[in-house]
């Protein structure tokens, strides 16, 4: 069963005279791990906001566990399914953020519950509930009732994918999860979300650690200029990669 | 006149100073909302008509606003005026000046709050109301308030401009006292000078305890 599905995406910005995307496909299958790798500025954040509906394509379908998010019209301009059809697709998929996008006025048990009780329509305790064992997962058993500003970025980081999680995604989309952090703060994270695929979870992953998408991913995808241009078993593309873009672009990270 | 009397007929004065103060509080407040949501609405001339409406009320002085609200709807448009319109006219020309001032000083609070967080309750699935209502209304109001506090405390000067259109408040009340034959005379203003400062002081107070609860966060 396909998760996820992308079919020639195609978005560009300023009066489509910056092409971002051009004609990019991907699936994803259930309990999948995808990594994403790129320069910057090859769209790899503009694919996973089309994915996560924060931003309009132009064109392509975009379909989750076979339902229409959006679809070409006979133009070849995707239409966007109704705002009812729109909100249930929404609880399909949760996104973590580069940095962390928590509400610093809610508490972590209310970030943490808000949504599942306003959005989902769970009661206080089933929400708290829930919440509580992430946090506990999360190893923030004891943050509950914190406010996001007394905590490190790692732990921010962390009651991020645990409000992510509350929600109970079919798929997680996490964008460069641990570029905002010290690099000392950087392995909690990874160790995390290493557990979520442990667990069978479904993952698009955007990041520049290779090491990690080489031990982590269940595939690879090296995207440059809008396109592709190389995917496949992370161990083949990081350590054997057939593109001289791709080698280039991994003989760079090899240097830092 | 004795000090003791004096005293009375200044409170008395007060008493108006403050209604008008409260009104133009619980008009304003929210009204600055709905403005705020004007000026920043998609269709165009609603947001032209708004822009118009708040330089208006920033570019020109509240005394002459006072004075078009007092007798415009009679001169202007011969209406006939219920028989508390002094007060009433005075009311509503300090809500709908007070109202732009805020809806200026909100905007800014809403368009200095981070775009990823209207990104974040978008993914979680907040509808439009409940991310305004639950997400920026709450952030916002914290940003504004140092901005908030320097109106409200100016308002409660500005109350004494109504003198233009005969409402009598506090000030006005010691103006005719000071020149009565038998009054304590010029003491009589400093004591009114006293009541605003006392009062001011209390509004600073107030809103400072405001501002302190809502630090439980950064
Ligand atoms: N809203 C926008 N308006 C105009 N141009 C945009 C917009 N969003 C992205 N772009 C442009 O699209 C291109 C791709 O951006 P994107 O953020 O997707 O790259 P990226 O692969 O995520 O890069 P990075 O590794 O730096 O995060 C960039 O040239 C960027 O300037
Ligand atoms: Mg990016």
């Amino acid at each position: 069963m396909k998760v996820l599905e992308i079919k020639n995406i195609k978005k560009s910005f300023n009066d489509q005279t910056l092409h971002v995307l051009k004609d990019i496909s991907l699936s994803v299958d259930e309990g999948e791990v995808v990594a994403i790798i790129g320069p910057s500025g090859s769209g790899k954040s503009t694919l996973l906001r089309c994915a996560t509906l924060l931003t309009e394509m132009d064109s392509g379908d975009l379909i989750y566990a076979g339902n229409y998010a959006a679809k070409n019209d006979e133009n070849g301009q995707s239409v966007y399914a109704g705002k009812e059809e729109l909100k249930k697709i929404r609880s399909l998929f949760g996104l973590v953020f580069q940095n962390f996008n928590l509400f610093p006025h809610y508490s972590v048990m209310k970030n943490l519950t808000d949504a599942q009780i306003c959005v989902l329509g769970r009661s206080k305790e089933e929400a708290e509930s829930r919440a509580r064992s992430l946090l506990e997962k999360m190893g923030l058993a004891d943050k509950g009732s914190a406010y996001p500003c007394e905590l490190s970025g790692g732990q921010q980081q962390r009651v991020a994918i645990a409000r992510a999680l509350a929600m109970d995604p079919q798929i997680l989309f996490f964008d460069e999860p641990t570029s905002a952090l010290d690099p000392e703060l950087t392995g909690e994270i990874l160790k995390v979300i290493r557990q979520l695929a442990d667990e069978n979870m479904t993952m698009v992953i955007v990041t520049h650690e290779m090491a990690f998408a080489r031990d982590v991913a269940d595939r690879v995808i090296f995207m440059d200029g809008g396109v592709i241009v190389e995917q496949g078993d992370p161990k083949e593309v990081i350590s054997n990669p057939k593109e001289e873009r791709t080698r280039q672009f991994l003989a760079r990270f090899a240097a830092k | 006149m004795t000090f003791q009397t004096m005293i009375t007929q200044l409170g008395q004065g007060f008493g108006t100073t403050l209604s008008i103060f409260f009104l133009t509080l619980l008009g304003s407040l929210p009204l600055g909302l709905l403005v705020t949501f004007g000026r920043r609405s998609k269709f165009a001339p609603l947001r032209g008509f708004i822009k118009f409406y708040i330089s208006i009320m920033r570019g020109t002085p509240l005394m002459l606003q006072l004075i078009v609200v007092f007798y415009g709807p009679n001169l202007i448009f011969g209406l006939s005026v219920p028989s508390n319109w002094r007060f009433i006219a005075a009311i509503v020309a300090f809500v709908i000046n007070y109202a732009a001032y805020f809806a200026e000083i909100y905007r800014g609070g809403i368009e200095s709050i981070p775009v990823g967080q209207y990104e974040a309750a978008e993914v979680l699935g907040y509808s439009k109301s409940q991310t305004f209502l639950k997400i920026i209304l709450p952030q916002m109001v914290k940003r504004v308030l140092p901005s908030v506090t320097n109106e409200v405390i100016t308002l409660v000067k500005d109350t004494s401009l109504v003198y233009v259109i005969g409402v009598v408040e506090m000030f006005t009340r010691a103006k005719q006292i000071a020149v009565a034959p038998d009054s304590p005379g010029i003491v009589t203003l400093f004591v009114a000078g006293v009541f605003y400062y006392v009062f001011n002081f209390i509004v600073a107070w107030v809103m400072e305890r405001i501002e302190k609860r809502l630090n439980y966060y950064q």
